[in-house]
């Protein structure tokens, strides 16, 4: 189980990338992409934490945080562009 | 380690490692529709990787084959809902009027527009009378 831990460095190091991102952006939508890849990371992340615990049911929890997250980027490009 | 364990882990790895180059493309590049197309481009192939990658490593290690089918069913959801979101946003920073920068040397949907708009201004002078 030792090999996961370089995964996950790997991953923290991505989030960590990206967050500058979100902090530093000039615009608003560069921010908002910053954190569409951020979720799509997270997801990969509870993918590898169920197999780290051995639990099958922890990828439901990242398909459901996949759709609320999809769900909410939709939302917040709809509001950006003046439709919602 | 069997061989459905090593493949599973290599998976893994070149997911993880291109989740580092999104990263690394949100960082570097210039304004934000190069921003959007390093990031998500990678970041979607990265997650294919590493969700697959681990239910075959689960399968592996020993672990029931359910484990696959789950995998492959979120890995597909991200594959449809990645792209139409990235889509939804970077319409939404063009009509926000968020310049290009200044390197690019061609923009397609500006034409799309202005010949949308020259064929609607042709069209309504013909059928003036149907519209007022």
């Amino acid at each position: 189980m030792m090999e996961i831990n370089v995964y996950l460095a790997l991953i923290a190091i991505a989030t960590l990338l990206s967050t500058y991102r979100v902090f530093r952006g000039p615009t608003t939508v560069d921010r908002l992409v910053a954190v569409d890849i951020m979720t799509t990371i997270t997801t990969g992340l509870m993918v590898l934490f169920a197999l780290y615990y051995g639990r099958m049911i922890y990828i439901s929890v990242a398909f459901v945080y996949a759709l609320l997250a999809f769900g909410g980027v939709i939302a917040f490009a709809r509001y950006l562009e003046g439709g919602l | 380690m069997n061989a459905l364990s090593i493949t599973g882990e290599i998976l893994v790895l070149i997911g993880t490692f291109f989740y580092f180059l999104s990263t690394l493309g949100l960082i570097r590049m210039p304004d934000v529709y190069n921003r959007m197309q390093t990031a998500t481009k990678s970041a979607t192939l990265g997650s294919l990787g590493v969700i697959v990658g681990v239910g075959i490593w689960a399968v592996g290690k020993g672990y029931s084959p359910a484990w696959i089918v789950q995998t492959i069913a979120v890995a597909g959801f991200l594959l449809l809902t990645n792209p139409i979101s990235a889509h939804a946003l970077i319409r939404a920073a063009y009509k926000r009027g968020i310049p290009l920068w200044h390197g690019s040397v061609v923009d397609k949907y500006a034409e799309h527009l202005a010949s949308k708009t020259q064929a609607k201004k042709a069209g309504g002078e013909t059928s003036e009378e149907v519209s007022e």
